[in-house]
């Protein structure tokens, strides 16, 4: 058993990010995670990396596009507001196949909104945040050491795949302190001979773009770029199962919301009512068919989320009308208590819940 | 005898740029700077949006399309990648003094290791000929059908001007591509832009005063005329700003 260290959220996603080899980050400053460009600030002068604070978000996450273009691992990490204006450079980025990675610390909005902990950017992250036919491979850690593994693997997966990966965070897991291990093991090399190192290092010439006026050859750049994406949602899905086999309710949820559930679901048990979570740990690949399965076990699904329904309709399409849905939010930062998802349940099992 | 070869900076493509329009040029320009200065083989470039938007096509060298505006953060993070690359920027006045202004200004204050080319056409070309933050008062535009009005649509931005009180930017020059003198000296400081790279001096911006004979509305001949009368007397040519003038 590795030795275990007391960090805080974003420091520990931070420092795991150096661990998985990245010396390029680009960030500005919003709460609330300011603390990975903090800790960024202070490592990467140590070890000659780069840490810049941007003119924007914009800028960041063009800075990041050029280093991943030349074939560096590099980073940016934002919170939802600073995750609207990247929406441009992360299309870009899909669009020239660069892989980089992408914090998001989700706080509420729209807008401005609020800085109090939130999922309501999972529309964004999974359905878009930038224009054209793209995904990110979405990754939602629900406790600090997730928050380092996620982010090692954030990196694994964006460079194998070329596609740039995203950790869909919260303040709550920014913010909190939890002991973890750092114990991530190798980092993985790709190929990269697709970057712009130069054409002295290369045959030929290396062009990291996006543009094509011929709708024929555009047609064909993402019908290969969802090639890729097919064989993520065939080899990477990732979630995890709590109490499902005999379970009659099935809770959806992920990040933090999903470690409120579990103890719900404890507490249902308690009280007698068979319930059990599925938390997708990636939300791109969607854990579609272990929600597929379960719906044809379970009596009904819950999905319960930081937000006024996102998730549910991916859940309910996934269900594909095996089982009722339900679904219960809270929204503006506001966290929800176990009670308030087992009283949900309590009104599913009486029959009381109305669909959503 | 051969007394002028084609630089092996170019590439065979044939420019989609329009009959009298200079990009041809100033493409000539930094490809033979970046071939005499034997750093093709390390040289990578941020193509930007607009009538340059190709210009991957015909640069020999390993190139990166950033979006509109957001080349100078392009390559802010590929120089910082890998500092011993040559990175440059080729950018119209649409991208880097309207939608890119921010990142211009901040590549510059942080006196960012990279060589901008700046081509100033006083118009959108790409997208047919709307009013740029370069276009002079009255200049007749597609979205200024009755000339700039200053009064309603504010001033032209004087890029070189604004960018000489930045104390990060190393050199700032303004140069024309519109008689012989004027290209000589334009190469020239295209070539000490790039020398300022390899030795580490910083922040390097040529601006050159360029033409769109097809979105003024003129022939190619007229053309260099309106810049030669209208251009260089609103965007006066010469070296703005030399931090390290001793050395050129």
């Amino acid at each position: 058993m590795a030795e275990k260290v007391l960090l805080k959220g974003n420091e520990a996603l931070a420092e795991a990010a150096i661990m998985a080899g990245c010396r390029h980050y680009f960030g500005y400053p919003i709460t609330p995670q300011t603390e990975v460009a903090a800790y960024m600030s202070r490592r990467m002068p140590k070890i000659g990396g780069t840490f810049l604070q941007a003119e924007s978000e914009i800028a960041a996450i063009n800075m990041v596009i050029g280093a991943a273009a030349c074939g560096k691992r590099a980073m940016t990490s934002s919170s939802s507001p600073g995750i609207s204006l990247k929406g441009e450079g992360i299309s870009y980025m899909c669009g020239c196949d660069l892989p980089a990675l992408i914090v998001n610390v989700q706080r509420g909005g729209p807008g401005l909104g609020g800085i109090q902990p939130s999922q309501s950017d999972y529309w964004q992250a999974v359905k878009g945040g930038g224009h054209g036919d793209y995904h990110l491979i979405v990754l939602a850690p629900a406790s600090v050491q997730e928050m380092v593994s996620m982010t090692f693997k954030g990196f694994d997966l964006a460079d194998k795949y070329r596609v740039p990966a995203m950790i869909l965070a919260d303040g709550t897991l920014g913010q909190m302190m939890e002991p973890v291990s750092l114990d991530l093991g190798e980092v993985k090399e790709y190929d990269k001979s697709w970057a712009a190192t130069g054409t002295e290092n290369h045959e030929g010439r290396n062009i990291l773009n996006s543009l094509s006026l011929s709708p024929a050859q555009l047609e064909e750049w993402n019908i290969s770029r969802f090639e890729r994406y097919k064989q993520l949602e065939r080899e990477e899905v990732m979630y995890e199962e709590f109490m499902t086999d005999d379970a009659d309710i099935i809770i959806t949820a992920f990040g933090i919301a999903a470690r409120i559930a579990k103890n719900a679901v404890k507490d249902a048990r308690k009280a007698g009512i068979k319930a059990g979570l599925i938390r997708p740990i990636t939300l791109y690949p969607f854990p579609k068919a272990a929600i597929k399965n379960a719906a044809k076990k379970a009596k009904a699904i819950l999905s319960v989320e930081l937000n006024m329904g996102q998730m549910v309709e991916d859940v309910k399409v996934a269900s594909n009308g095996a089982c009722p849905v339900y679904f219960y939010g809270r929204t503006g930062g506001v966290l929800m208590r176990p009670e308030e998802i087992t009283d949900t349940l309590s009104a599913i099992a009486k029959g009381e819940a109305k669909e959503w | 005898m051969v007394v002028f070869e084609k630089t092996k900076g170019l590439t065979d493509n044939q420019f989609h740029y329009c009959p009298g329009c200079t990009h041809g040029i100033i493409h000539r320009l930094v490809a033979e700077s970046l071939e005499e200065l034997g750093v093709l083989g390390k040289a990578v470039g941020v193509a930007s949006v607009g009538c340059s938007v190709f210009s991957y096509n015909y640069f020999n060298c390993d190139f990166i399309q950033a979006a509109h505006g957001r080349a100078p953060a392009v390559a802010t993070g590929a120089k910082r990648a890998d500092p011993s690359r040559i990175v440059f920027t080729y950018q119209g006045d649409g991208d880097l003094a309207a939608i890119g202004t921010a990142e211009t200004v901040h590549s510059a204050a942080r006196n960012e290791n990279i060589t901008v080319i700046f081509v100033n056409n006083a118009i959108y070309g790409m997208t047919g000929g709307q009013m740029a933050p370069t276009t002079l008062p009255g200049q007749v535009t597609q979205t200024s059908p009755y000339g700039r009005d200053v009064t309603v649509v504010g001033y032209p931005v004087k890029v070189c001007e604004m960018l000489k009180e930045i104390d990060g930017a190393s050199y700032i020059e303004r140069v024309a591509v519109n008689n012989v003198k004027n290209i000589r000296n334009a190469k020239k400081a295209i070539l000490h832009a790039f020398k300022n790279q390899i030795e580490g001096k910083g922040f390097s911006l040529i601006e050159v005063l360029s033409t769109c004979p097809t979105n003024w509305g003129l022939s190619p001949a007229e053309a260099i005329k309106w810049l030669d009368e209208n251009m260089q007397t609103y965007y006066p040519l010469g070296v703005y700003k030399d931090k390290y003038k001793e050395d050129k």
